[in-house]
């Protein structure tokens, strides 16, 4: 399975990753070389096997519904890259 | 060329947990911006999500109310895209195990007909924060308030097939989720969102025409008129020979118009895959019938009940049981005067109106149902004429008292004394002879002009019924 | 020196008044001092908050209120959340993240009274096998400092091999613990997958990360293992397992053990010398009364593979977070949204984060999802499948931790998928949520060799107490380099 630069670029769009031209040729090559090492396992018949999303077999805990967390937000926005009034700033979004 | 429209509607139901679907911070409204996100609803490194119980229950008891299955074992999904007011970069909801599967709305249409509705499915994800795109210079402000409250989004199946019908469902919807105490449903606010899947195709055919997808409806009113612009827009389309683009569109209710987001025609590849900091939500039969156990009486049944019990038409019952509130006050006002027909006339005709005009819920009436109850005795028992009983009631609006205070203070106590009234009757008929003439002549409705001047020379006390009685008996010999 | 000492010893030590805590972290500050420039075994080293601890934990001690890690200088993996203290996990993302909360583990420490001495290197967000991908540069292997201590927790690994702290946590996710144990001659130990919260613990692969400690020997592990372990509400994966006091069994005699020998383990990859050591150590167990066996592991050739969709799908989204809003790295003067959040990602992570997120991306992506994410998990269950069926005939799995010894640094820098087969042995037991262990069981041209040791779910006990018999009657773990 080789990766071409479209995937590349539709990849780093959806992780919101810039390239440069090099680096997704790079990309490219590492990728195909990784999918190598990925796809050894299709030589192994799943069919019937079920996924394990979990190591154990253990179920949802379950939290009371309560407050219990109190406005931290002074603290919390001191490292903030970018804050004004209470809010978070970032390059205007066009809807 | 007669066309069919197909709709379908997803509608999110903010529920009404006191605190986050996964986090124990608050969700209050009305806070200062990013006051109510603790480092879970910041998405600070290291922070992990654990499930609000109540809001379980909450869904659990929608899929209830409405006969669905309910899912047993649950999962939830990374849903992965990036937007500001998604502080993970992900929202974790429900994909292919919701806990709430297949179920049915019965919705009551205007003619009084009722068509069955199919749910697909409802389930739960995390609320976005707010972005605030005025008042900071060219930047955007993003508060994160809201970001992790709990919502149940529940999908109908595409069986809706007009405007109406989807105003219908959506109205059945809201009151179905007021009964159940889950949310206050508050378009306006925006803690009952609606988008529509519109398409058409031609009538008698099965297979389903390309669809697009309506944002941004916050009424009911506003459902209506944007489905039928689009329905107008997507028909135009196919007649002059073109093709429906299957995309998003947000609905611009000053234009009355539906614009295409450019933001989203790229398709978004969301990249489902289960949560691995949750693990599967596993409820047993003894949890499902605890639930059940609070469920209240739902709207379609107290409906019936009404009809029954109170000898109520099928549409007064319909109206009074929409909404529990009223529906609630209705009965205490029964209890009050044993009278159901008037105090469904009242509640629905008098006492609604006034709400509305004020914009007023039934919750904070300015007339107490025991109180209304008390002013519909006393036209039972003959003491006022219903006429009179409106007076009193705007007094009462007014806050002047009670009933009975009001009465007594205005001197409003019918004349029901057979000699009184007898007096007048009199009276007015020896001044009045050429209307004697007039009504013997065979005039019969000119016995209107004779309760008129009899209910003036009363000030409108005499009870107009023996009033009505008493002037044929004497204009008939 | 005292500071050359284990944790048990200076515990006793610190008990008996033979030196206090303030002398000790002392110690330990100055050793960091002279030595870390060169190791680079720590991003941050925490000199005021370590003497505040270790004069409160002295204090403490003179009240009659110590306990047994009271005033004992360990270090933290820099992605556990320390409040107030930066927290970079080796990233230039988190480079000026100070963290508002504590981990649970820190949590436990502080409670504990430990003096945390400061915050260790890592490969940028636990993902590597060498520590190389550091923002911070690569920590040298205190055996030879041409060399790479492994990966991720490298500085963890080097910090207690150098004796710069008498203890420090680390992570494992698909052998970050382990396999840098094993190239440091140091005891490593990944507990059970929800043995350990990992509330606060920055997150790389969240169904296989682990939090586990790295010491100087099975006993050390034990009394932080101690420290660390039980149920925490806010991690909803962690485990309600009931706590063991893990020294309690240490003494356990082996007679009857069952060690079983993955066939597959002793192939073509494993160097003859590496293979002639750990066949020499197990060899010892049977001196001890165990007795050894072959056992099957038919799947582990494909977790690697396995592993390297599931981590890097999971890391994908974990990372999706870090893009310039709420906290950590943003780029200079963007112009729009699209433009912070593409040069903050694309400048803040390192190559190998870079290139993870897009396998992970890639794999998760429309059309890929059933071939490679739900195929994984399918070979995961195959894997897990594998072990249970193996322990139902034995009662620890055994075999070499790393293919090789210590690699020269920059010398597998061209090819990922050859430093993804370092974690050849290592990965499978993530995969399955198993605990596991690697202590020093020989040299190999004087660079450490690793035995890992795998349990059952929850049995941490027994894989302390096999490891401790070992080092009863070795000297493989006192040995030290130069």
């Amino acid at each position: 399975m080789s990766i071409e630069l479209a995937d590349v670029e539709n990849i780093a769009h959806l992780a919101r990753l810039h390239l440069s031209d090099a680096e997704k040729q790079e990309a490219a090559n590492s990728m195909t070389d990784i999918l190598g090492l990925i796809d050894q396992m299709q030589s192994v018949n799943t069919d019937n096997v079920e996924p394990l999303a979990h190591a154990f077999d253990a179920v949802q805990r379950l939290r009371k519904d309560e407050v219990t967390e109190s406005n931290h937000r002074d603290e919390l926005q001191k490292i903030a890259p970018e804050t004004d009034q209470g809010l978070f700033l970032v390059p205007k979004v066009i809807e | 060329m007669e066309w069919e429209t197909v709709i379908g509607l997803e509608v999110h139901v903010q529920l009404s947990t006191a605190s986050k679907l996964f986090s124990g911070t608050s969700t209050a409204f009305g806070a200062e911006p990013n006051t109510q996100a603790n480092i879970y609803d910041l998405a600070m490194p290291g922070t992990l999500p654990v499930l609000n119980q109540e809001a379980l229950r909450m869904a659990v008891k929608f899929g209830l109310a409405i006969d669905a299955e309910i899912g047993k074992k649950s999962v939830f999904d990374r849903k992965n895209y990036f937007y500001p007011d998604l502080p993970k970069g992900y929202q974790t909801s429900q994909l292919d195990f919701p806990t709430v599967g297949k179920g049915e709305l019965v919705i009551d249409m205007e003619d009084g007909s009722h068509k069955t509705i199919g749910v697909t499915r409802a389930h739960m994800e995390e609320d976005a924060g707010k972005s605030l795109h005025e008042d900071f210079h060219g930047k955007t402000g993003i508060d994160l308030n809201r970001a992790g409250t709990p919502l149940l989004e529940i999908v109908s199946e595409p069986d809706i097939r007009s405007a109406k019908e989807a105003v219908a469902y959506l109205k059945k919807l809201h009151s179905m989720i007021l009964y159940l105490g889950i949310s206050d449903g508050d378009m306006s606010q925006g803690s009952m969102r609606c988008d529509a899947n519109v398409s058409v195709r031609p009538k008698g055919t099965t297979e389903l025409g390309t669809r697009t997808e309506i944002k941004n409806i916050n009424s009911f009113r506003f459902v209506e008129k944007a489905i039928n612009i689009e329905v107008e827009r997507q028909i135009d389309i196919i007649e002059d020979g073109g093709r429906i683009i299957q995309e998003t569109r947000l609905y611009d209710s000053e234009r009355n118009e539906t614009r295409s987001m450019r933001s989203k025609e790229v398709a978004n590849d969301y990249r489902y895959f289960p949560e691995p900091d949750l693990l599967p939500v596993v409820i047993d039969d003894a949890f499902i019938e605890s639930v059940r156990e609070t469920l209240p009486e739902l709207p379609d049944i107290k409906r019936a009940r009404f009809q029954e019990q109170y000898g109520l038409s099928e549409y007064d019952a319909m109206v009074l049981a929409a909404d529990l509130a009223t529906a609630n006050y209705f009965e205490e006002v029964v209890a009050g005067c044993d009278d159901a027909k008037l105090s469904a006339n009242w509640v629905m005709g008098d006492l609604q109106a006034v709400l509305n005009k004020n914009e007023t819920p039934i919750s904070q009436s300015p007339v107490a149902a025991k109180d209304l109850a008390g002013l519909i005795s006393r036209i039972k028992d003959n003491t006022i004429s219903s006429k009179i009983a409106k007076t009193v009631f705007e007094a009462m609006l007014a806050g002047e008292g009670d009933a009975d205070a009001i009465i007594e203070s205005k001197g409003l106590k019918q004349v029901t004394d057979t000699g009184a009234i007898e007096a007048m009757v009199d009276e007015v008929i020896a001044n009045n002879p050429d209307q004697v003439q007039q009504y013997k002549d065979g005039k019969e409705q000119v016995i209107g002009f004779f309760v008129g001047q009899v209910m003036k020379a009363s000030q409108g006390k005499a009870n107009p019924g023996q009033v009505n009685q008493m002037l044929k008996e004497k204009l008939s010999s | 020196m005292m500071i050359d000492s284990g944790l048990a010893d200076i515990s006793r030590a610190l008990a008996d008044g033979s030196i206090s805590s303030v002398e000790l972290t002392q110690d330990y500050l100055k050793r960091i001092a002279a030595e870390n420039t060169d190791l680079n075994a720590y991003i941050t080293v925490c000199d005021e908050l370590a003497l505040a601890q270790a004069k409160a934990a002295d204090e403490k001690r003179s009240n009659g209120n110590a306990g047994v890690f009271t005033g004992i200088p360990i270090a933290h993996k820099d992605l556990f959340c320390t409040n107030g203290v930066r927290t970079s996990c080796g990233s230039r993302m988190l480079d000026n993240f100070i963290a508002p909360y504590d981990a649970f583990i820190v949590e436990r420490f502080n409670e504990a009274g430990a003096v945390t001495l400061g915050k260790t290197n890592m490969d940028e967000f636990a993902m590597g096998s060498s520590n190389e991908t550091s923002f911070y540069g690569p920590v040298k292997n205190p055996w030879d400092r041409t060399r790479v201590p492994g990966g991720s927790s490298g500085g963890s690994a080097a910090a207690v091999a150098g004796r710069l702290c008498a203890g420090a946590t680390a992570t494992d996710t698909g052998g970050s613990i382990r396999q840098p144990a094993s190239f440091t001659g140091i005891t490593g130990l990944k507990p059970t997958y929800g043995r350990v919260s990992r509330w606060g613990m920055v997150a790389f692969a969240s169904s296989l990360d682990q939090a586990g400690t790295m010491t100087q020997t099975a006993e050390d592990a034990a009394m932080m293992l101690n420290v660390m372990a039980g149920t925490d509400v806010k991690d909803s994966t962690c485990s309600n397992a009931p706590v063991e006091d893990y020294t309690a069994n240490l003494d356990k005699p082996l007679d009857g053990l069952r060690i079983g020998i993955p066939v597959e383990h002793f192939s073509d990859g494993l160097d003859s010398e590496m293979e002639k050591a750990i066949r020499a150590a197990i060899a010892e167990f049977e001196k001890l009364g165990a007795v050894v066996k072959e056992v099957n592991l038919d799947n582990s050739h494909l977790s690697v593979s396995a592993y390297y969709v599931i981590a890097p799908a999971e890391a994908s989204a974990n990372l999706s977070r870090y893009d310039g809003v709420r906290y950590g790295y943003r780029c200079d003067n963007p112009v729009d949204l699209e433009d912070m959040y593409k040069r903050t990602r694309s400048e803040g992570f390192g190559a190998e984060v870079k290139r993870r997120i897009m396998v992970g991306t890639y794999a998760l992506s429309a059309g890929y999802y059933d071939a490679y994410y739900i195929k994984a998990q399918k070979i995961r269950r195959l894997i897990k499948n594998d072990f249970q069926k193996a322990f139902e005939e034995v009662d620890v799995i055994m075999g070499p931790t790393s293919p090789h010894t210590a690699f020269p640094i920059g010398s597998k820098n061209d090819d990922p998928v050859t430093m993804y087969l370092e974690d050849i042995y290592t990965i499978a037991v993530n995969l399955a949520g198993l605990p596991g262990l690697s202590i020093p069981a020989g040299l190999v041209n004087n660079l450490p060799v690793g035995l890992q040791i795998v349990g059952k779910d929850f049995a941490e006990s027994q894989l302390l107490n096999v490891a401790h018999k070992f080092q009863q009657v070795t000297d493989w773990h006192t040995r030290q380099p130069g």
